[in-house]
């Protein structure tokens, strides 16, 4: 049994300690925002937060998050920076096929919260390791800048 | 509602959910199909047979004014789920924030308008519904307005609608288009359907926010990867190593240890572990011991292939296109030069792997999945089935991406989810890892081009001979009767033969080899090789007549033509020969139609550190009338994002028949730091819309590559740059 605050609210599960965060969220706890792209931690749609850091659920065991808060796309928005940026997004128009934006969101929301006001290089060291197919980046730096902006 | 039942089965929750809130007030509606599929076989009849489009198909207005607009084409990014709406809603006039969507089923009514089946491609969705989806919202909005002037008694030509009301003649009654709909949906169709003059149009022309990112931004949007049944399990195949081997022999001793594992299966395309949950499936696969028949795939390599098609291009092939006298024609210039280009195979890699769920029943099969190609996945989920193609549902979630590989003409991916399911006997998640959707194949077919041409004595073109060689996409497929003739496959030489240039002899040649390794349309297909080698080479005979690379191309065509007039706004934008680039950067520019469409790009380059760095790229793009302005924008962004990450890294290769990429690690995409900024241009136009999804992607590579050899004066004629040595 492994117990974790998962978006605000205590939860368990029974998984093997080994199991990657990703699919106790995706297959166990229903949670399907939070996306599957490579297993390997390069493409970063997975990306999630512990205890507000970003990190790739694809490669972080269940058993590490034991006692830590755990928050996903599903609740980004009920934190302030979460709720700026999804508006900032909103405003962009920035997905097209959507399916790297949870990680974009996730990844843009951790940098925010540490660097309110980030540099050019902070953003593109935050966000390169989320990739996206459809060519969304120049949006989703705007989009930062527009949140960022609009204070978060 | 519970949110999993919900995600479970959301088209037909959706159906039951308006029919039970609506309880006789929904019209223009949607009769519910009575059992299964078999109420839209009578459908897809009587609308196969009348080819008329009836707004039932596509539009439900309810009693409380919602508005929901049944969209066939598949969402995979390229804003359809905002377009087409437009489309209808530009002639229905009904309040934009009212407006839902919903993917359409598998039914006749909703096939392409030109390609006679359900498919997304070919980047046609606007321009085949241009008329289609005009007329069907103004069908509406007659039957509307015409339930509203019976109830009036007043004549109908005396009342108008606006925005989701019908008005009286005495101007100030009105009634909305809910309160008439249930009247207006016993009304028999218009036979006369007039459109808006376009002077008129109060939608279309404007930049409306897309309707789907609201659902993408909270992580609600379902795709096919999302959808969760009960009792389902998930699946994971051991495919063959090589393309086109055999199982052997397997054991599954171990796999069936892993805790979470139900059971191992042969199917026809290996072997298949079903399991709770992709993590114990992933682990148990891991586990399988297999033996393959490699059979005759594992003699490829992209070596022996190199070495084949140089030794094809060297013989006489199929001729595509021939003006003139090629061969006398090269013997009088002035100046001549031959060359080779190589570019690879390459992976669609779209960010949602391939996924299909399937729950077969005995006289019934439900198949959720994130395709293009509704018509064909129906047709050959039923032949494993054994069903009627009536008796398969299919429901097409959001796709996580597409780019071609989810129009799969042979239905690969459907068509193993289904014979997983009879092998597993429960519903089943068929999920493919990223090594697998890597190694898969259905490849951008590798080519070898070999051009040799030369220019006259004022410095024009006066020959030109293109041989083509390279795996034809069509062959095999139920499309190859139409696609190709004489041994010409229209796909492959698509961009050679539509050479735009003023050039008086020209010949094209193909040759078309067969061998194993599966290929497939790739965003923007023939194109996204043809272009390079044209817009490369025409580079090259701008330096031997010692001219301006944009002032040749300007000089050799027809004015007033639209290569013309978007060449010219794409240099203009980008201060061709009046802004000089940066140190250590050039420009290159290139200009391609495709789909219909054509664009012209300029792109700026530097080389950091012996890598090709784009930091600039200037679109301008003439695709007829504009439906989303920034739809279009980012269309063309999204373009030049994927046909910029095969240019810099993209290929796969092949050793011992295997593929030797495996994921994005040896497979990379464009990042963030690799983005340029990228500047859209559109040419205004009132011809009926043409292609934007795919029209960005082709002239990048030779955008950047004639840059590169404005900077370095070397050619680069292979891709990916990541290959050469630039420094």
């Amino acid at each position: 049994m492994i117990a974790f605050t998962l978006n605000g609210r205590p939860t368990t599960v029974e998984a093997d300690p080994g199991t990657p965060l990703l699919w106790v969220l995706r297959d166990q706890l229903q949670l399907t925002g939070t996306k599957y792209g490579c297993g390997i931690a390069q493409c970063g749609a997975c990306t999630v937060h512990l205890d507000g850091r970003a990190v790739r659920s694809c490669v972080t065991p269940v058993s590490m998050v034991s006692g830590k808060r755990v928050t996903t796309i599903e609740g980004i928005g009920e934190t302030p920076v979460g709720r700026a940026i999804q508006r900032a997004w909103q405003e962009v128009d920035v997905p097209q096929c959507g399916y790297c934006q949870s990680g974009q969101i996730m990844a843009a929301a951790a940098l925010l919260a540490e660097h309110p006001h980030p540099s050019e290089a902070q953003i593109v060291a935050a966000m390169d390791g989320i990739l996206c197919r459809c060519g969304t980046y120049n949006r989703i730096r705007t989009a930062i800048l527009e949140a960022v902006k609009g204070g978060v | 509602m519970n949110p999993r039942e919900e995600v479970l089965r959301p088209a037909r929750r959706r159906f039951l959910r308006d029919a039970a809130l609506l309880a006789g007030g929904l019209v223009i509606g949607f009769r519910l199909p009575e059992k299964g599929g078999r109420a839209w076989a009578a459908e897809e009849a009587a609308a196969g047979a009348a080819k008329v489009y009836p707004p039932n198909a596509f539009i439900r207005i309810a009693a409380d004014d919602s508005v929901t607009l049944i969209v066939n084409k598949s969402e995979m990014g390229q804003g359809v789920y905002t377009s087409l709406p437009m489309l209808i809603n530009e002639e229905l006039d009904a309040p934009w924030e009212r407006i839902r969507v919903e993917a359409a089923p598998v039914a006749a009514v909703y096939n392409h308008t030109q390609f006679g089946i359900q498919l997304t491609g070919g980047s046609t969705s606007v321009a085949s519904s241009w008329e289609q989806l005009r007329r069907v919202g103004a069908s509406a909005r007659m039957l509307l307005v015409q339930a509203a002037a019976q109830r009036w008694g007043v004549p109908a030509s005396a009342c108008k609608a606006e925005n989701g009301r019908i008005f009286h003649p005495d101007g100030h009654t009105s009634l909305s288009y809910g309160e008439v709909a249930e009247e207006a949906g016993k009304l028999p169709l218009p036979a006369e359907v007039p459109l808006k003059d376009p002077k008129h149009f109060k939608w279309i022309g404007k930049s409306l926010k897309r309707l789907d990112t609201p659902e993408k931004i909270t992580g609600k949007a379902v795709f096919g990867i999302d959808v969760r049944l009960p009792n389902m399990l998930t699946v994971l195949v051991a495919r063959s190593p090589v393309f086109g081997g055999k199982l052997k022999r397997f054991d599954a001793t171990e796999a069936l240890k892993v805790p979470g594992v139900v059971g191992v299966y042969e199917v026809p395309t290996g072997v298949a572990v079903a399991a709770n949950g992709f993590w114990p499936a992933k682990t148990a696969r891991d586990l399988l011991q297999i033996e393959w028949d490699e059979g005759e795939g594992a003699a490829l390599s992209t070596a022996k292939l190199r070495e084949d098609y140089f030794a094809l291009a060297r013989t006489p092939g199929a001729v595509a296109r021939r003006d003139g006298d090629v061969a006398s024609g090269l013997k009088a210039a002035v100046k001549a030069v031959r060359a080779e280009y190589e570019v690879p195979y390459l992976a669609h890699a779209p960010m949602e792997p391939l996924n299909v769920t399937v729950d077969l029943r005995p006289d019934h099969c439900t198949i959720w999945t994130g395709t293009q190609s509704q018509t064909l996945d129906r047709m050959a989920a039923a032949a494993v089935a054994g069903l009627q193609p009536e008796e398969v549902e299919i429901h097409t979630t959001y796709l996580g991406g597409g780019f071609g590989r989810r129009a799969n003409p042979h239905a690969d991916f459907v068509t193993e989810a289904v014979q997983v399911a009879k092998a597993v006997g429960r519903p089943v998640q068929v999920i493919w890892t990223r090594e697998d959707d890597l190694r898969g194949g259905y490849y951008r077919p590798m080519w070898v081009d070999v051009i040799e041409a030369g220019i006259g004595k004022g410095g024009k073109p006066v020959a030109w001979k293109h041989t083509l060689v390279g795996q034809s996409i069509m062959e095999g497929t139920p499309m190859a009767a139409a696609m190709i003739k004489d041994g010409v496959d229209a796909a492959s030489v698509e961009g050679a033969v539509t050479l735009p240039y003023l050039i008086p002899n020209v010949q094209v040649e193909l040759h078309s080899p067969k061998h194993p390794v599966p290929v497939q349309w790739w965003r923007s297909v023939g194109h996204s090789h043809t272009a390079f080698v044209v817009e490369t080479m025409i580079d090259e005979l701008a330096h031997l007549a010692r001219q301006d690379p944009v002032k040749f191309r300007l000089s050799l065509l027809p004015h007033g033509s639209r290569h013309h007039a978007a060449l010219q706004l794409a240099a203009q934008k980008a201060g061709w020969g009046k802004v000089k680039p940066a140190p250590g950067h050039a420009f290159g520019v290139a200009v391609h139609e495709s789909f219909g469409s054509v664009v012209a790009e300029v792109a700026e380059v530097s080389l950091e550190n012996g890598q090709v760095r784009v930091h600039r790229v200037v679109a301008a793009v003439d695709c007829g009338r504009v439906i989303n302005p920034d739809g279009v924008v980012q269309q063309i962004e999204g373009g030049i994002v994927y046909g910029l990450a095969a240019a810099l890294h993209g290929e796969i290769t092949l050793e011992g028949g295997r593929p030797v990429q495996s994921n994005f690690h040896d497979y990379p995409l464009l990042r963030h730091s690799e983005m340029p900024r990228v500047e859209v241009y559109l040419v205004p136009s009132e011809a009926p819309p043409s292609g934007v999804g795919e029209p960005g992607t082709p002239p990048i590579a030779p955008a950047v590559a004639n840059a590169l050899f404005a900077l370095t004066g070397k050619r680069v004629r292979r891709l990916p740059f990541a290959r050469e040595n630039l420094a």
